[in-house]
């Protein structure tokens, strides 16, 4: 990395409560939307489907999902459970709003999970920024995307 | 998490290895909550049922293994006992009478009823529909529940009084064979009080305003606790159904309260208990017009589909939609699907009913829906629904126009083949 590159570099550290052990670093993607999985998104590919959702289109796989948290049918668990089986699951999951729907996702879903954050995640992660999760501690590290 | 010593037992494998994952999964889930214990429950509602092709792989290695992995999350494949405690098959993929019509292939049909053996089994109680408090399992207010099936978790706690959180396919899966599901959220009588209140200003009466009302909620509260005041019609249960059903899908509601009318708050004060009453959420017809144009995802008037019955139809709905349909005869391009749970199918046949809708070209359909099977009639590109929630999802899974309305609007519509609803 350059020297004017590191420079330009902001790295932000975030902590909170376990929801899911391990640690996993990728992209952000970020939506102040909940998420719906059975009907919200295409287990086959990670993308989101809802029609009025700001991220329709996009996929999720690979990358850190930062959002605020589940809602709809109970179908969550088992479509995000699905993603992990297809390989096409997010490396990391940041929430702010802890429900039955989302832990249980969380879990079978088998990626480190974060909530209860001391700052609001969403407040501080953009879609683009680079960000390491260490789920066993509860730790999210931010590196600013530059530009 | 602290487990009670018969609960460490089961964990340990004392009981054998499907309990041992079953508890397993509980402990994660119930880590993942932060929650400080488990709870006996003795009526669990789940989806087990093998009727995707998705599904096909897997159930080459056996059911054993289907139940393993879905509903356990466990890598192994575990031999899978009774279960511990009553339990129900909610709303599957396949109609074991029409899947031909769904455009299910032959094996795929052989297959869910080759699962449904093992699950029945097993004990697990094959009801397949989305509103099981239609055909018998109505839990008693304060009884611990593990439901799936999000418009049957906010009726059971809300109509019913029973309490459960939503649960999914691997949480209903460990709990059938534990008894066990964690202490956590709508199970504590202090997570139950409203932190929301919506003032109705006009009347809502027939059931697709009430899918409006609903809809409208959940769009604003998202997973919190309204309490409505200024109801002065007394709902029934298709009301309710419908209600519940649009806003656990616009929202993440699971529990609401209408005070005077359902069991867990005689007045506002009650509803609210502890809790401060917010300033209030205004529904008025400003409101109700703009939920009705939300709903509306079609440009397109001539419609080739009509959906009925989502949640699953009361009988008294059958009784309505033979009613309307009686000596008439639906549009040649346009399919009619009429969805009830199979034993109130039964009570349909025999009241004439199922032969009035297929006399006039509807098709009565059991066990599923088209959100839950992805099956529609070939070439469907504009649908029309009676149901807020089958307009929400619809659309989105299957990428058909969607229009909503009540049931008359949608049965004027299979029968002349235009969308012609209004407000």
């Amino acid at each position: 990395m350059a020297d004017d590159v590191r420079a330009a570099t902001r790295t932000i550290t975030i902590s909170g409560r376990k929801v899911v052990g391990g640690r996993a670093a990728a992209e952000a993607l970020v939506t102040r939307e909940t998420i719906s999985g059975w009907g919200g998104i295409n287990e086959r590919d990670g993308s989101i489907i809802e029609l009025r959702h700001e991220l329709v289109g996009q996929s999720f796989a690979g990358k850190v999902l930062v959002f605020p948290g589940a809602k709809g049918s109970s179908g969550w668990s088992a479509f995000f459970h699905m993603t992990r089986l297809n390989n096409v699951a997010p490396a990391a999951m940041i929430f702010t709003r802890m429900t039955t729907k989302v832990a249980l996702g969380a879990v079978v879903t088998r990626v480190p999970a974060v909530t209860d954050c001391d700052v609001d995640p969403l407040d501080i992660i953009e879609t683009g920024d680079w960000v390491e999760v260490d789920g066993d501690k509860g730790t999210v590290i931010v590196t600013k995307r530059m530009g | 998490m602290q487990l009670s010593d018969f609960e460490q037992a089961l964990f340990d494998g004392v009981h054998g290895d499907a309990k041992a994952r079953a508890m397993d999964l509980l402990v994660r889930y119930g880590e993942a909550l932060g929650a400080e214990r488990l709870v006996e429950t003795n009526n669990v509602a789940g989806a087990f049922n093998a009727s995707t092709p998705s599904i096909r792989q897997l159930a080459e290695e056996g059911f054993d293994s289907v139940y393993s992995k879905l509903n356990l999350d466990s890598d192994d494949t575990v031999e899978i006992p009774h279960v511990a405690v009553p339990t129900c098959q909610l709303i599957t993929g396949i109609d074991n009478e029409n899947w031909a019509l769904q455009g299910v292939d032959a094996p795929l049909a052989k297959l869910q009823q080759e699962s449904e053996k093992f699950l029945g089994k097993r004990g697990i109680n094959l009801m397949c529909t989305c509103t099981p408090y239609q055909v018998g399992n109505v839990p008693v207010k304060g009884e611990h529940c593990a439901w799936m099936e999000s418009s049957a978790v906010i009726y059971c706690n809300s109509v019913l009084g029973a309490r459960t959180n939503v649960e999914g396919k691997e949480s209903t899966g460990a709990a059938a064979l534990t008894g066990r599901i964690p202490y956590w959220g709508y199970h504590l009588p202090e997570n139950r009080f409203a932190n929301r209140l919506i003032d109705v200003d006009i009347k809502v009466d027939d059931m697709a305003d009430w899918g409006l009302l609903g809809y409208f909620i959940g769009l604003q509260v998202e997973e919190d606790i309204p309490a409505l005041r200024g109801i002065t019609h007394q709902p029934d249960m298709i009301k309710l159904k419908h209600f519940g059903a649009a806003a656990a899908s616009s929202g993440g509601v699971e529990l609401y309260h209408i005070p005077g009318i359902t069991p867990e708050a005689g007045s506002l004060e009650q509803a609210f208990g502890p809790n401060r009453q917010p300033e209030p959420i205004r529904y008025t017809e400003v409101e109700r017009r703009s939920t009705y144009e939300r709903l509306q995802c079609a440009t397109d008037r001539k419609v080739d589909f009509i959906m009925l019955g989502c949640p699953h139809n009361s009988i008294e709905q059958m009784a309505l939609i033979a009613h309307l349909l009686e000596g008439k005869r639906i549009h040649r391009d346009v399919a009619l699907w009429v969805h009830t749970p199979r034993a109130i199918r039964q009570v349909a046949d025999r009241s004439g009913y199922t032969d009035i809708i297929s006399g006039a070209g509807g098709v009565v359909m059991s066990d599923t829906c088209p959100s839950i099977s992805r099956r529609l009639p070939k070439g469907v590109r504009v649908i029309a629904t009676d149901s807020a929630k089958q307009a929400h999802y619809l659309p989105a899974i299957t990428k058909v126009q969607g229009w909503y309305g009540s049931v008359g609007d949608c049965v004027d519509a299979a029968i002349s083949g235009e969308w012609a609803g209004t407000l």
